[in-house]
């Protein structure tokens, strides 16, 4: 008797089904919902007399004439000025995708390649570092950097976004590095390359996809960062989700609470329109950091 | 690799890693030995028309060279860690002599600030770790079940509440829920309770968070899983069909087994990230009903006129050895298995 072992019983595949319909609403719902509601005004998407209202709009119809506002978007970017917090988040997301991808690759490739036991050590060392939560590190930072006079200034926050995140950076890139052939640097240097030549003309040249995927994981990090920017950036050079959570402490006032709704979707919306062209790096490299 | 290469290589990476990670440490153990110095008064004179009078003013000049001589504050030994905002030695040596049952202990024990955030941060870590890697697991087993083609699409819907910075994920749900939200209103309705609030008791607080907890963190279990699922050995999967097992059987004895390396490292990767749950506190704007160990040391370094350096160091030092103690067994379980990822 023939065995079809690919074939999935109706009703298990039916089981699957129901439940990942459940699932994607759960994960999904929230967002489209949010997204639909910053173009309405507050008496529809805060409606005591239900859904109908935020999805209908008929607040936002007598308000403004229109079915849809983008009242609350120019509230929050002109008038709060949340463009200079988007500048901010732009100059520290940069510099830490830059300098955490310079560090990270070199050290990741001296541990990929090192063979002694003191590499494995400092890999250990590291996982322990990841476990110890931000904010408690933030507490030791706050007083010498009073001292020194660097505290409120993007390149702190950005120095130690990347020193925070150098253990993951590690990890990952250090995954792929061992999935390049030893044998590609040992012949560039025996045909006289020193190290760091094999490493940025040999080495480098293949290992994009890690650099990528890396660089993706950095720049969620620093992008979706409110503990370090929030306690270590004056008010001045504040990055837009501690501006966000700021915002919430300040808007009692009628129309105020949508600005903060405008500002959710403004830092969000460029992340969903960007996951699907690094989806396939993301997963990979989510994956690629626990198999090792 | 010699030596020298190796240290100009791992150089900047180790050095950043070192200043900002390690020397913390030790300034935070330095730092929770010492208090805010007290201000010095001084009493002065102030004469105007209508008569002179004694006033105290902080002496700003003493202050000043005070803080130019201790910069950390006073000296206050272990006082901190004992004080009634962190251990509370005092208060729990009262609650422990008073002739009460062990459920009034309890609860008094749980309204002291730390004993309270450890309370929540340790429910919130060991209710949503298994949970979150439970709902990851049943969401990949889906995805392989259904046709091959909707893979990416559901992939993509799932990262949604991960990628979201969590601040901000807190607060999408956290305006759903409100009572003139969508789910808010439509839980009132179903319950016919038009006064539900879900803010304003501690218990559906507590569930609020560990729900958002599961919601955000079972993405990252659904994708680590997931590859797992396709690494399984179809070889091992279909001598076990024929050999007649079921497909619990074959879950049980081949999947599971093939995935337990993998679950054992999400377990450790989620323990530490939900044992620093403060954003959500944040988002759903739940300190009255919750918090958490970071959250105290936040709210420290917030606190308005001056921040509690001392104190925050020495939540922070206790944090770290919990942490350190939630963390070793799994970890010195797991030491293999790191030695072979680390290719050592």
């Amino acid at each position: 008797m023939p065995l079809n072992f690919h074939r999935t019983p109706r009703a298990i595949l039916f089981a699957a089904a129901a439940f990942m319909v459940v699932w994607l609403l759960i994960a999904g719902f929230p967002f489209v919902w949010t997204l639909w509601g910053s173009f309405k005004v507050e008496g529809d998407f805060f409606s005591y007399q239900g859904w109908i209202d935020a999805v209908a709009g008929r607040n936002t119809l007598a308000q403004t004439g229109h079915l849809v506002t983008l009242g609350a978007y120019r509230g929050v970017w002109i008038e709060e000025q949340f463009w200079k917090a988007a500048l901010h988040t732009s100059i520290v997301t940069i510099a830490v995708v830059m300098v955490s991808l310079s560090f990270g690759s070199l050290g990741a490739y001296a541990l990929a390649r090192s063979g002694h036991r003191y590499a494995y050590w400092i890999l250990v060392a590291a996982l322990v570092f990841r476990a110890i939560p931000g904010i408690a590190l933030i507490s030791g930072y706050l007083l010498p950097f009073f001292r020194l006079n660097v505290w409120g200034y993007p390149p702190t926050a950005a120095l130690v976004l990347v020193a925070l995140n150098q253990p993951f950076t590690l990890w990952l890139l250090h995954s792929f590095f061992l999935t390049i052939p030893r044998d590609l640097d040992e012949s560039a240097l025996v045909d006289g390359c020193t190290r760091f030549q094999a490493f940025r003309l040999v080495i480098m040249p293949v290992m994009w996809p890690g650099v990528v995927t890396t660089g993706i994981f950095s720049f969620l990090t620093a992008y979706s960062d409110f503990v370090v920017c929030s306690m270590l950036l004056s008010d001045r050079n504040q990055t837009m989700v501690p501006r966000i959570v700021a915002f919430l402490g300040t808007t009692q006032e009628t129309g105020r609470p949508m600005y903060a709704v405008a500002a959710v979707v403004s830092v969000t919306l460029p992340l969903f329109v960007l996951i699907p062209f690094f989806q396939k790096r993301i997963v990979n490299g989510l994956a690629g950091a626990v198999k090792g | 690799m010699p030596h020298r290469t190796f240290i100009a290589f791992i150089m900047p990476s180790l050095c950043t890693m070192l200043i900002f990670i390690a020397l913390p440490l030790v300034s935070l153990a330095y730092q929770s030995l010492f208090i805010e110095a007290e201000k010095p008064i001084r009493v002065v004179q102030t004469c105007d028309p209508f008569g002179c009078h004694l006033e105290s003013r902080v002496d700003s000049q003493a202050l000043a060279k005070l803080r130019a001589q201790e910069p950390a504050g006073r000296f206050n030994g272990l006082k901190t860690y004992t004080n009634p905002s962190h251990l509370a030695f005092a208060d729990v040596a009262r609650i422990w002599r008073q002739p009460t049952g062990i459920a009034s202990k309890l609860n008094q024990l749980f309204e002291l600030p730390l004993y309270r955030a450890l309370a929540f941060t340790l429910g919130y870590t060991l209710i949503v770790t298994p949970l979150s890697i439970f709902l990851g697991f049943g969401i990949a087993a889906a995805t392989n079940t259904l046709p091959d083609g909707l893979r990416a699409s559901i992939t993509y819907v799932t990262l949604l509440p991960m990628i979201v910075p969590s601040v901000l994920g807190a607060l999408v749900l956290f305006w759903m829920i409100d009572s003139r939200g969508v789910i808010g209103s439509a839980l009132a309705y179903l319950l016919n309770e038009p006064d539900l609030s879900l803010k304003t008791s501690p218990t559906l607080t507590w569930v609020t968070l560990f729900v958002y907890g599961i919601w955000q963190s079972a993405p990252y279990a659904f994708i680590v899983l997931f590859a797992g699922l396709q690494s399984v050995p179809k070889d091992t999967l279909e001598s076990a069909m024929i050999d007649g097992a079921t497909r619990w059987a074959r879950l049980r004895y081949v999947v599971l087994p093939h995935l337990r390396p993998l679950i054992n490292f999400l377990a450790i990767i989620s323990l530490m990230d939900n044992f620093r749950v403060f954003e959500a506190i944040i988002g759903f704007n739940a300190a009255a009903n919750a918090s958490s160990v970071s959250l105290l040391i936040f709210e420290d370094l917030r606190s308005s006129d001056s921040p509690l350096y001392g104190s925050a160091a020495a939540s922070s030092m206790l944090t770290i050895l919990c942490i350190a103690v939630l963390l070793l067994p799994s970890m010195v379980s797991n030491w293999k298995n790191f030695k072979l990822k680390a290719g050592a």
